[in-house]
């Protein structure tokens, strides 16, 4: 019993980890309606840039600073030179000129700073929490809990953004609509700039917390693909719908490799995920908290 | 100037359907097969054939077959990779379990293969499309990855999973060399691609971009959904499987799930879209252009290292592939989204004008 709680415990943590992912993909999609596959690059490089300075011995605060530039520059290079002309165009276009930029970012990471992976520590060991692993013998990582703790924080903040100030309401009025935003005199063009530095902030996070679990190393672009089924289970346009798809795929993903992975000879968690959205996708394509599409004729 | 079809008249009506109306194209196109077929083989050297003929023909197959799929029919597909690797195994395994078959039937079965697995994972976009299509169809590519890798059956109870391919024999001559495998290589794609270009032009064909069009609109004239979305993938799938058989037997050697990865299937998507979406001819641009790139940013990285006598090393070289690779694709989505295939058919038009602007 204690086994089965431990395991979901840790699915649920790991599964806060691909909501971390998921949360910049669901900021873009919900302000300029563009499937930014090249969030996982955008992890890549901001965790790439604060842990190749801190090896060169800046300040903590002072490299997370920098960082935060960087990928707001990233942000806003983006919209101007990737969005700006592609206004208009249908969405499978701006989700190819993504792809293209997940690209450049990969290629641009890696030029500068080269490709050697790097550890990350953030000062909150790897390790179990020691009474409850006395107590109840439960393990769970601090890591985890911490990390879960920092995406609590991170959703509070942004919904603090969103409800509370001006720039937050713009953001919801372009999610909304944007030619009605546009008559009200909101410059899309300002705002999209904003989301994908706040997204850029974001992947920054994320990318910290996966640093820290797995490495700070090229594999960290395929967080983006770990995402997608949280996505889906989510529905893209929903920040509640990110974290409850993320703790949902995490939970079953690692019940379904302990449980039923000996009958299939392991390696499930490559593709269980996907399955699951899959499935939920038979049976409800906007997912949990996303848009019904309807389609008229 | 040279291209005015002033003065070319169709007196049947084979003649008015044919594939290439036009006299200059049709010798356009005639002259280009006989290069290929009997200038090239005398000329080029085994590098060119094994690095970049060769994985080019394969790429233009596999990009004819995504082509179908998102450019004709409209459903987004990133499990091309995982239908070639259903090819190239299948393909292995009917080589090895049925001795009788020659080896273009085993081509065949693997293709078959991939087309009745591509049935099964088509079967969600009769539910959804888009990108939710794209990512089902990722699914898939996980999926398929994984069964290799677990059912010893597929590999032959292989230890490492890495397996030699067959050696291709007809009538008792062996196809070992580069230049033969150029040659059936060449054959097969020449015979699919024709294939393919009457595929758009029948009513299938129409049926699949009325499909990719509006596909509530398609089913209210009458076009079946479910059909007309499966054969899509079944035909997509099938191009696809013979695609990664030549893969492995031709250009690799070996039949292995690390030549199927996810990157392979983004390849081939960028091959489609540069190329053209929607476009027979574009499959081939973009496949030969995505395929020739790295080669060429090699070529010139030694050309500005030994000009310049700088060391430039591998890895900023792959790094500049990478960004040069994403830089284009952007480039092309916002210049000319429709791609190579575009360009082609605007100079095309500037050639029937010239000399003259307009």
């Amino acid at each position: 019993m204690t086994f089965f709680i431990e395991v979901v415990a840790g699915g649920l943590l790991a599964g806060v980890m691909y909501s971390l992912v998921a949360l910049g993909f669901v900021l873009i999609y919900k302000a300029s309606g563009v499937f930014n596959f090249a969030q996982g690059a955008m992890v890549f490089l901001a965790a790439l840039t604060f842990v190749s300075l801190l090896e060169m011995n800046w300040n903590f605060w002072v490299a997370l600073a920098v960082t935060l530039v960087v990928m707001v520059a990233v942000g806003v290079l983006t919209e101007r030179i990737v969005l700006r002309p592609l206004v208009n165009q249908p969405p499978i276009t701006l989700f190819m000129a993504t792809i293209g930029l997940t690209f450049v970012l990969e290629g641009l990471s890696q030029l500068v700073w080269g490709s050697q992976p790097h550890g990350l520590e953030l000062g909150i060991a790897d390790v179990p929490m020691e009474w409850l692993s006395q107590k109840w013998n439960i393990n769970i990582s601090k890591f985890d809990l911490f990390a879960a703790a920092v995406a609590g924080v991170l959703v509070g903040t942004l919904a603090v953004f969103f409800q509370k100030t001006r720039i937050g309401r713009a953001l919801r009025a372009v999610a909304d609509d944007h030619q009605a935003a546009l008559a009200v005199g909101i410059s899309l063009q300002h705002i999209w700039a904003i989301v994908w530095a706040v997204a850029g902030f974001v992947a920054l996070v994320a990318g910290m917390m996966w640093g820290v679990r797995n490495g700070v190393q090229y594999a960290l672009t395929f967080t983006a693909l770990k995402a997608l089924p949280v996505l889906i289970l989510g529905g893209f346009e929903s920040v509640p719908g990110a974290i409850i798809g993320g703790l949902i795929i995490g939970a079953s993903e690692k019940l379904a490799e302990v449980y039923l992975g000996p009958y299939v000879g392991g390696g499930i968690e490559s593709w269980f995920a996907y399955v699951i959205a899959l499935l939920f996708l038979l049976v409800r394509p906007q997912g949990l908290f996303g848009e019904k599409i309807i389609d008229r004729v | 100037m040279l291209y005015r079809e002033a003065g070319q008249f169709k007196s049947t009506y084979a003649e008015d359907m044919q594939i290439f109306p036009i006299r200059q194209d049709r010798v356009a196109v005639a002259v280009l097969l006989a290069v290929a077929f009997v200038v090239v083989p005398l000329v080029a050297t085994q590098y060119w054939f094994s690095a970049l003929l060769i994985p080019f023909l394969i790429f233009s197959l596999a990009t004819l077959g995504l082509n179908i799929l998102t450019g004709y029919a409209g459903q987004i597909s990133l499990g091309t990779a995982a239908f070639m690797g259903i090819g190239a195994f299948m393909a292995y395994n009917a080589e090895l379990r049925l001795p009788w078959m020659p080896f273009l039937g085993s081509f065949a079965i693997g293709g078959l293969c991939a087309a009745l697995v591509g049935i099964a994972f088509g079967l969600p976009s009769l539910r959804i499309k888009g990108f939710y299509l794209a990512v089902a169809t990722l699914a898939c590519q996980f999926l398929v990855l994984w069964t290799i890798n677990r059912v010893p059956w597929i590999t032959n109870h292989s230890a490492s999973g890495v397996i030699a391919a067959q050696k291709m024999e007809m009538f008792g001559y062996a196809f070992d060399t580069p230049a033969s495998k150029y040659l059936l290589t060449l054959t097969i794609v020449a015979l699919m691609a024709l294939a393919a270009k009457n595929l758009v032009r029948s009513e299938t064909g129409r049926a699949f971009m009325a499909v990719r069009d509006m596909d509530v609109a398609a089913e209210v004239i009458g076009i079946p959904m479910m059909k007309t979305k499966l054969l899509a993938f079944a035909i997509s799938s099938f191009y696809c499987g013979v695609a990664g058989a030549l893969y492995a037997f031709c250009y690799l050697g070996t039949v292995e799930p690390e030549a199927f990865v996810l990157d392979i299937s983004f390849r081939v998507l960028f091959m489609v879209i540069i190329g053209g979406v929607g476009s027979i001819l574009g499959s081939f641009l973009g496949a030969g252009f995505i395929t020739l790139l790295p080669i060429f940013l090699n070529l010139g990285s030694d050309f500005i290292a030994k000009t310049f006598d700088i060391e430039i090393s591998h890895a900023v070289v792959s790094n500049l592939e990478s960004i040069t690779f994403g830089g284009l694709i952007i480039f092309f989505l916002i210049v000319e989204p429709n791609g190579l295939a575009r360009l082609w058919q605007i100079a095309k038009e500037k050639l029937r004008l010239w000399p003259f602007p307009h």
